[in-house]
């Protein structure tokens, strides 16, 4: 039986985990989300902005990660705008800035912002994409209009309103990077915390957080987010629950399953082995 | 010449940088902007080379009728299928505002195909972790007590069921501890580690000790 | 996003399934997509490098858009330096234009040693970028925060783990004695990294599959409110 057990058609492991993570999605249990210290850290420091407050914010990633870093984003634009902090976005991916227009469609249809929509040029301005990876950190260290002639729009950036007197990371307040990979949180960390001392929290997919735990404890990330979880708890902390917190069931089983697989894995292959 | 002139850039370029680590003032400054600039240019076009070069590729094996060629012809209307409504029907440099063709492709043709493509990792970790992690060696027990921990810390389930246990030992909170302390230091190990090796490549890199990314003559 | 049974979220759900049909076996359908996927990413990129970066950053800065009046008002370097008789610096641009240019040679099988111009340029840049930030953001600053008084458990483990894990990086000395001790603990503290590391992949993963499913039952079937 156990040797059945473990030659099993991979297509059956197939099935069970996608009823893992369907089946949830048509339960309502409400969970409690615990906060990690990590996440933490991102909201005191949002929290400790003044109103007016400039936040950049660097959509790195594409829509295949989408569903961990799209909820941290919608969390954080929506916590900015409604504490009137002013946030620029821009992309060291190409498809960033749509994934940031997306964000902010999510946040205009939030009936909280129903009367006192953002506003472009006003509330936030989005510079788009430039290609260079960290060549472009580098550059907007020296200068924000010469890496970034035109906005997103194509509008030319030195006309827009909210780019006065935004020359480099030392008009910056705080960064917020949602990253997917390279370039991403690690070259943020590299150029932007430690060449021009700005102000970095990010919010990572769950493959690449563990890779930037040293940057926090080294004080080099102030806060980090890691994956659907990070998300759900960001959410909980600013108070607009969102897509993190209505997967996190899903979540739930289907690191459940794969617990049960090694087990059972494990399992197999020892008393199989035995005999 | 044709290996040398490369060897002399790299050498020039890379100490500007280096030096302008270390004197960030005139000229290097100036000079390091400038070629940063260059740089965002280059990498723009070192990207269309990859973009152009599948073209290349796909119609070197439409032509030769290759293995899979009908596949090649996809390819190529898929770019076409972008690259067509980008440039004229997407009202040119606001060609990524909401409604547009090349929106209206991004958001369901490139982002559903690239968002699955990825998503299906899921499934063969899945597997992979049913037929392939064994509690064989010490090692390889303490792999699979982290995996379980924080796969179960990181997820509200973990609190439930390790609800009996006293504030400060439950599942978030061990997961918390293990992401904080052992597993940074590993990470940190390699961090350095990399990091080292970084140095000494580059150093190999500008000095043109290291030269095979010229390849052959 | 529009939910319901439309026929844009239909496109969109064909594309997934067919992608998804993979774990079945291998099948034309799933071929096609790879295929349509590989394209329309290559042509993504096509455009929007040339609309967000070239055009911007080269030709309206040397002046070559406006020319064909689809650029700014604004003048670029060549305009200054016919209209006002004056040298602006972004002329300068011509080089990295050049440069870009001679990197697309390598696409020309007998000038493809020209494109090892602009390849020099890009090594030079990175080797020389990396040199610095890398040694100090990721060699200095954390063995500096490495640093750490004995005073907590954290903090012990912390300087354990990270030295130890060194020790089984080197290989210079072979892994005997107090070394080889050392190495042997390090290895276990990777086996906690890897481990942890697993643990976040699976976590990942599954979240990008949640979000496919999210949009199969929610937002194209809409059985899922």
């Amino acid at each position: 039986m156990f040797d059945k057990l473990l030659k099993i058609d991979r297509r059956i492991i197939f099935i069970f985990v996608a009823l893992a993570l369907i089946v949830p999605m048509f339960l309502t249990i409400t969970q409690h989300i615990s906060v990690s210290p990590e996440v933490q850290i991102i909201y005191d420091t949002l929290k400790g902005l003044q109103p007016g407050s400039k936040v950049l914010m660097a959509f790195d990633y594409d829509p295949p990660s989408a569903p961990e870093l799209q909820p941290m984003a919608v969390a954080i634009l929506k916590y900015c705008f409604k504490n009137n902090l002013k946030v620029y976005i821009i992309g060291l991916w190409p498809q960033g800035p749509m994934q940031a227009n997306m964000a902010i469609d999510n946040v205009i249809s939030d009936p909280t912002f129903k009367d006192n929509p953002p506003i472009y040029d006003k509330d936030y301005v989005n510079l788009g994409f430039m290609s260079g990876n960290e060549l472009v950190i580098q550059g907007m260290g020296s200068s924000f209009l010469h890496t970034f002639p035109r906005d997103y729009l194509g509008k030319p950036t030195h006309q827009l309103e909210m780019m006065k007197g935004v020359n480099n990371f030392s008009n910056i307040d705080f960064i917020v990077n949602l990253s997917a990979g390279y370039p991403g949180t690690v070259e943020w960390v590299l150029f932007a915390v430690d060449r021009f001392h700005a102000k970095l929290a990010a919010g990572n997919t769950a493959v690449q957080a563990p890779q930037v735990y040293p940057y926090v404890h080294a004080g080099q990330l102030s806060g980090l987010a890691g994956g659907l979880k990070g998300a759900a708890e960001l959410e909980k902390l600013v108070g607009f629950y969102g897509k993190g917190t209505k997967f996190m069931l899903s979540q739930s089983f289907a690191h459940m399953i794969v617990i049960v697989f090694i087990i059972v894995g494990n399992a197999a292959y020892f008393i199989t082995r035995k005999k | 010449m044709r290996r040398e002139i490369p060897l002399i850039i790299t050498a020039i370029v890379g100490f500007t940088y280096i030096i302008q680590f270390f004197v960030p003032h005139w000229p290097f400054n100036i000079l390091e902007g400038l070629l940063t600039s260059w740089m965002l240019i280059i990498f723009a076009f070192a990207i269309w080379l990859g973009a152009l070069n599948l073209l290349k590729v796909s119609l070197d094996k439409i032509s030769k009728r290759s293995r899979d060629w009908p596949y090649a012809i996809i390819t190529i209307a898929g770019f076409l299928m972008i690259a067509i409504p980008g440039f004229l029907f997407s009202g040119g440099r606001r060609f990524q505002d909401p409604g547009t063709a090349f929106d209206y492709i991004y958001q369901n043709v490139y982002s559903p195909l690239s968002s699955t493509m990825f998503a299906m990792l899921a499934f063969y970790v899945a597997s992979a972790s049913y037929r392939a992690f064994r509690a064989r060696t010490k090692e390889a027990t303490l792999l699979l007590l982290a995996a379980f921990f924080v796969m179960l810390g990181r997820v509200p389930i973990g609190d439930v069921l390790s609800s009996f246990l006293p504030e400060g030992y439950r599942m978030s909170q061990m997961a918390d501890w293990i992401m904080n302390y052992p597993q940074t230091a590993g990470q940190r190990a390699i961090m350095i580690g990399i990091a080292l090796g970084i140095v000494s490549t580059s150093l190999r890199l500008i000095l043109g000790i290291e030269r095979s990314h010229l390849g052959g003559e | 996003m529009e939910t319901g049974f439309t026929f844009t979220n239909t496109l969109a759900a064909i594309l997934t399934i067919g992608i998804i049909s993979f774990l079945w076996r291998d099948n034309p359908l799933y071929k096609v997509c790879e295929a349509l996927f590989v394209g329309v990413s290559a042509g993504y990129w096509f455009v929007s490098l040339w609309y967000q970066n070239l055009l911007p950053q080269l030709f309206d800065n040397l002046g070559i858009s406006q020319l064909f009046s689809s650029g700014s008002a604004e003048d670029g370097a060549l305009q200054v330096l016919f209209k006002q008789g004056r040298f602006d610096d972004r002329l300068f641009y011509l080089v990295a234009g050049l440069l870009g240019l001679m990197m697309l040679m390598r696409l020309i099988p007998n000038l493809g040693w020209i494109s090892r111009w602009p390849l020099g340029f890009i090594i030079g840049t990175t080797s020389g970028l990396y040199f610095t930030t890398y040694f100090q953001s990721n060699a200095m600053a954390q063995l500096k925060s490495t640093v750490l008084p004995f005073t907590t458990v954290g903090n012990i483990v912390m300087v354990v783990g990270t030295i130890c894990g060194l020790v089984y990086f080197y290989f210079s000395k072979e892994h005997k004695g107090a070394l080889g001790g050392a190495a042997k603990i390090g290895t276990w503290f990777l086996m906690i990294t890897f481990g942890a590391s697993f643990g976040y992949t699976v976590m990942s993963r599954m979240s990008l599959l949640i979000g496919r499913f999210d949009f199969l039952f929610s937002t194209w079937l809409g059985l899922v409110k």
